[in-house]
């Protein structure tokens, strides 16, 4: 007997993906780019987040005509957004045969209070988290991999070491709490009970979890990984930047050789300007995109 | 007994665990020095074009070969499976070690939403049938004359062995069946890791 869509085979692909890097792109020739820089997935979008902050107005899963085209022009697997909550989004990219669904803070949310029932998919999904009980209630909604949010668009990477550590912080909490705390944890963190006990058991998420928002240099993914990240997510990072192949590759080999200053430091020389970014703290409250999902 | 986990992109973890519980303390391997006296090196799962590329760049790719040439074995999963082969259908110029004389198509089964996990018979281990993770997986569609086909899914070759290269299409380091873990380490690379009792390898 075949079994399609299982937690294993949802959960397996994200597996596969570690100790990688997953690029935004928003043109077949930018996947290409992805692909020959050693990219292990690419992100289509019409528009990466430092865009979309620019551009305003709504945003929304991108044209299903540029999806297939970068699906066409790479071998690697190819995610691709949907709107917070958008199963119809969902459904037209499964039907395309995309290979993981990001339901995303990246775009303007359709459901304001209720995320996509991601256990009715054969696709996987992967969803952003901001602390444990954020990522718990993903993983029980059914996500296969998680990223932390961080700030998308804004080259700072400072929202996405906060998320990293307060999700660190909290597993250590739960390894070291006795067993009568935890139905209390639960409640406090608003995590699912059995969830919170498979962390105190394997001592990690349940799942893969990745860094993303405001990732620009190779030094970046490497601090995220020697936080404990298992993979990278660059959003604008590479296409807004000078050199985008060389940094594209820098980053690459960053996240594979983290621990290795000697090779970090051959890897970040001559990459040219990165992004130029934006201060998170210079955002109102309206402006950051972390606070959505529920 | 050393044994690497090559460790520059995949699910290295996974087999890491695989070998602990089957009694083997693995060393990952990123550098060429990581490469110095082991008997054997496991490719794990991950993306092949990623990999091959990282093997140059990290210089690992001719003292790997090398190495494997002077009596080394492999054990490779999925992208290791690519990796291994001589040839790569309509991916010529990927990087890769092409130690076994053999031809694979990536990405055989489809897009992930293909994927699928079954019951897979594989004579050499007895029964019960081994729980196969096929992901986005390659299938073999060509062995040459001392390549030897351990299973077929269908009509549809999905591990091989030539002498002390062994290679999966599937992830066995996805379950916690360590048969196919320890066919390697016993048959490829010539360890004693206890009695080969299939009923009694459960994790």
């Amino acid at each position: 007997m075949v079994e399609k869509g299982t937690i294993t085979v949802k959960a397996g692909l994200a597996e596969m993906l570690k100790g990688g890097v997953i690029m935004d792109v928003t043109t077949p020739e930018q996947a290409k780019i992805a692909e020959d820089a050693g990219a292990v997935a690419v992100m289509a979008l019409e528009r990466v987040p430092a865009d979309i902050r620019a551009a305003g107005g709504v945003a929304r899963m991108a044209d299903p005509e540029i999806i297939l085209q970068i699906m066409e022009a790479v071998s690697i697997p190819v995610m691709a957004k949907v709107r917070i909550g958008h199963f119809v989004e969902a459904q037209i990219l499964e039907a395309l045969g995309v290979d993981y669904i990001d339901e995303s803070e990246v775009l303007t949310p359709a459901d304001d209070k209720y995320h996509i029932n991601k256990h009715l998919f054969t696709v996987p999904f992967v969803c952003g988290a901001r602390n444990l009980g954020e990522a718990l209630r993903r993983i029980g909604e059914g996500a296969a991999m998680i990223r932390t949010k961080g700030e998308a668009g804004t080259g700072d990477v400072v929202e996405a070491v906060r998320h990293v550590r307060t999700m660190m912080e909290e597993i250590r909490l739960v390894q070291n709490a006795p067993q009568e705390e935890l139905m209390t944890l639960a409640k406090e963190m608003g995590a699912p009970y059995e969830l919170l006990l498979e962390v105190k058991r394997l001592g990690r998420l349940p799942v893969v979890n990745f860094a993303a928002g405001g990732i620009a240099t190779p030094a970046d993914a490497a601090l995220m990984m020697q936080l404990g990240c298992d993979g990278i997510f660059v959003g604008s990072g590479i296409f807004k930047s000078d050199n985008p192949a060389a940094r594209a590759r820098a980053i690459v080999e960053a996240t594979t050789h983290y621990n290795d200053p000697g090779l970090l430091a051959k890897i970040s020389r001559g990459l040219g300007e990165p992004m130029r970014g934006t201060f998170v703290g210079s955002l109102s409250e309206r402006e950051r995109l972390a606070g959505r999902g529920w | 007994m050393n044994i690497g986990v090559l460790a520059l992109q995949g699910d290295v973890r996974e087999h890491l665990l695989s070998l602990e519980n089957c009694g083997i303390k693995g060393r990952p391997v990123k550098t060429p020095a990581d490469l110095y006296g082991l008997t054997g090196l496991i490719i794990p799962g991950g993306e092949s074009t990623t990999v091959g590329k990282l093997l140059e760049r990290s210089g690992l790719l001719v003292p790997l070969r090398r190495q494997a040439e002077a009596g080394m074995a492999i054990f490779g999963t999925c992208t290791g499976l690519i990796l291994l082969a001589k040839n790569i259908e309509g991916y010529e110029e990927q990087p890769r070690l092409g130690l076994m004389d053999i031809t694979v198509r990536r990405n055989a089964f489809g897009r992930q939403v293909e994927s699928f996990e079954t019951e897979l018979p594989i004579p050499a281990l007895g029964d019960p049938p081994l729980r196969a993770v096929f992901i986005r997986a390659p299938e073999v569609v060509r062995v040459g004359p001392g390549v030897e086909i351990l299973a077929s899914w269908g009509d549809r070759i999905v591990l091989v062995r030539q002498g002390r290269y062994l290679a999966a299409a599937f992830h066995p380091e996805l379950t916690p069946d360590l048969r196919l873990h320890r066919y390697f380490l016993q048959e490829c690379c010539g360890l004693a890791v206890g009695r080969t009792r299939p009923s009694s390898l459960s994790r």
